[in-house]
């Protein structure tokens, strides 16, 4: 899959709790998550986000917390693509289970600055800079997270294996 | 080639007689867990999976505890969500508030974990498990709802960093003093995607209270799971509540770490770590003058009796300071009880603390003890990133139960050798 978008950059650590406030975990409702989305760290984000934009970030990207509510609010708020030096193991999990795309690379995040155009191709890593003209290549996932994010998340391969009827068979009453 | 625990303990869950580090593997499960602000969202991903039923009923356990009790009509709907699809499905663990607590604390005190076992639960703490010799591992709300269904789930098996403590624990120094001390020492993400294994003389002496406190942290250090080789200061916790078999691990003395790091606890003073990352510890002496508004004691990482114990006995016979509250929470009803029965809670609301129902609602500014616009807390939970108790203007300092009770004492950071002190200056 290939995006386009405009970079919002971020340093690292930058956790869960900064990306969607516990106060606003009373819902799960993505629209709304989103409309809260990065509220603690950039109170401007949700207004200057488009379709397609691309966060940027360093180290340990949405670390803390397990709450889903922070990959589903970043996917929500119309961000195609995250790419970081690194990410924490729960987010990176979620973000694969969800299908939100997640980028690791460390030299593509020193060579793009806040506002700059990015172009991703997710299925090959490349990252090209259309700002500075720049490329870079990420790390390649796993085979076995490839065949995730290709049946389209977690849910979709749990299901085909549900009905493959690999699933724990259902006991009467 | 040896194996560590976290090895041996997934090889096992997999059928394989070992694991290599990296490899993907998919590990069958002993217990899931999910609570009311991540169980909602793995319920309905649960159904779009279409099981038609859950892998097995006695192996999920579902602890409304965090917006609990409810603390709006949304968290209502949230807990009322999980509770009618644990009796659709016929869920055994579903614990009510009243009967509940703090998953993390309750779940081991119910005997629902055991030595050996994998768990998965959708909370990050869920690595407090790791004190029991299990491997433990935090995941997100679509694992829970993916395990739910088939009682598996894809890990990579990590590699494992070997944490070794010597010597004697200076006085006033615990178990969140520890590992306050080593994230400091490894940064936040020190441990990113490894596993975390605890050892040494000290921790061979350490009582579980204190490993659960360890293991619960290592997340705070980017661990996937923090673990301790059981022995008979577990055995001791674990045999009167197991209500099944379990199995004990250590790891083979060739195993293979990534690291290991060695710490001469002698050098380690009661830790406090700065806003706004867990990181940031300080050794008490090295802190200076700091005013609090709050002091919180409680959480998953220290809300056990243990925990209330030290808390009552530097409150005994004192008062909280005219400019601070405390808020105590003991971590389930199992422990209030005990609290209120060794008279704990009564020296807690005589100093002019306020005691609060089991919940996690302070530790992540939900609910019972916010903070405003510029408040600072020391507490006893485990995070303390921008507005993580409330308003993003807000700070929180970490430290163990000792230094969090004399604090409320002193109205600033202190330990409880200063408030002796004090007092002797006061005569």
């Amino acid at each position: 899959m290939r995006m386009k978008g405009k970079v919002h950059k971020y340093g690292g650590n930058v956790d869960t709790d900064v990306i969607i406030p516990a106060r606003y975990l009373n819902t799960s409702d993505p629209a709304e998550l989103a409309s809260h989305c990065m509220e603690d760290i950039d109170a401007d984000f949700v207004k200057k986000v488009r379709p397609g934009d691309i966060i940027v970030a360093g180290e340990n990207f949405g670390c803390g917390s397990s709450r889903e509510h922070a990959p589903i609010a970043i996917k929500a708020s119309g961000i195609s693509c995250v790419i970081a030096k690194t990410f924490a193991r729960i987010f990176y999990r979620n973000a694969i289970n969800i299908g939100l795309p997640i980028l690791q690379c460390a030299q593509a995040v020193d060579g793009i600055s806040a506002g700059d155009e990015v172009e991703v191709d997710t299925a090959s890593g490349e990252i090209m800079n259309l700002t500075t003209g720049k490329s870079f290549r990420a790390m390649p996932f796993p085979e076995f997270m490839q065949r995730l994010i290709a049946a389209g998340g977690l849910v979709a391969y749990a299901r085909e294996k549900v009905e493959r009827g690999l699933g724990a068979p259902c006991r009467e009453g | 080639m040896g194996q560590t625990i976290t090895e041996k303990i997934l090889a096992a869950h997999c059928g394989r007689k070992g694991v290599d580090t990296g490899e993907l593997i998919t590990a069958k499960l002993d217990l899931v867990l999910g609570n009311d602000i991540t169980a909602p969202i793995a319920i309905r991903e649960f159904e779009r999976i279409g099981a038609g039923c859950v892998f097995d009923p006695h192996k999920i356990a579902l602890v409304p505890d965090h917006s609990t009790p409810a603390k709006d009509i949304e968290s209502a709907q949230q807990v009322k969500e999980m509770r009618e699809f644990a009796r659709k499905y016929g869920i055994a663990h579903f614990f009510e508030v009243g009967r509940a607590g703090i998953e993390h604390t309750l779940l081991p005190d119910q005997g629902l974990v055991l030595p050996g076992d994998a768990v998965i639960g959708a909370d990050s703490h869920t690595c407090t498990y790791g004190a029991l010799g299990a491997f433990s591992t935090g995941v997100g709300s679509t694992d829970l709802a993916a395990a739910m269904a088939l009682g598996e789930c894809w890990f990579r098996v990590p590699e494992t960093i070997k944490f070794v403590y010597h010597g004697q624990l200076n006085k006033w120094v615990g178990g969140k003093d520890l590992i306050l001390y080593t994230i400091g020492r490894i940064g936040v993400d020190g441990a990113l995607y490894c596993s975390m294994e605890f050892a040494g003389e000290v921790i061979d002496r350490l009582p579980m209270a204190d490993r659960f406190t360890m293991c619960n942290m290592a997340i705070e250090a980017g661990g996937k799971n923090g673990i301790i080789a059981a022995d008979e200061i577990t055995l001791e916790y674990v045999r009167p509540r197991a209500k099944r078999d379990f199995k004990l691990y250590k790891s083979d003395p060739d195993a293979k770490y990534k690291q290991v790091v060695e710490f001469d606890c002698s050098q380690i003073e009661p830790q406090v770590s700065f806003p706004h990352l867990p990181e940031n510890a300080r050794p008490l002496s090295q802190v200076g003058v700091v005013a609090v508004d709050q002091s919180v004691i409680g959480s998953c990482t220290n809300g056990r009796i243990e925990d209330l114990r030290i808390a009552a006995q530097i409150l005994r016979g004192r008062k909280v300071h005219p400019n601070v509250r405390l808020i105590v929470f003991p971590a389930t009803q199992e422990i209030y009880l005990q609290a209120l029965k060794e008279g704990l809670l009564g020296i807690f609301v005589e100093a002019g603390g306020a005691v609060s129902t089991p919940t996690c609602g302070p530790c992540l500014g939900g609910h019972m003890g916010c903070l405003a616009e510029g408040e600072r807390a020391i507490a006893t939970t485990n995070r303390n990133f921008v507005g993580r108790m409330g308003h993003p203007k807000s700070e929180v300092y970490l430290a163990g139960p000792a230094v969090a009770a004399a604090s409320a004492v002193l109205g600033r950071i202190g330990g409880p050798d200063e408030l002796e002190s004090t007092e002797v200056e006061r005569r």
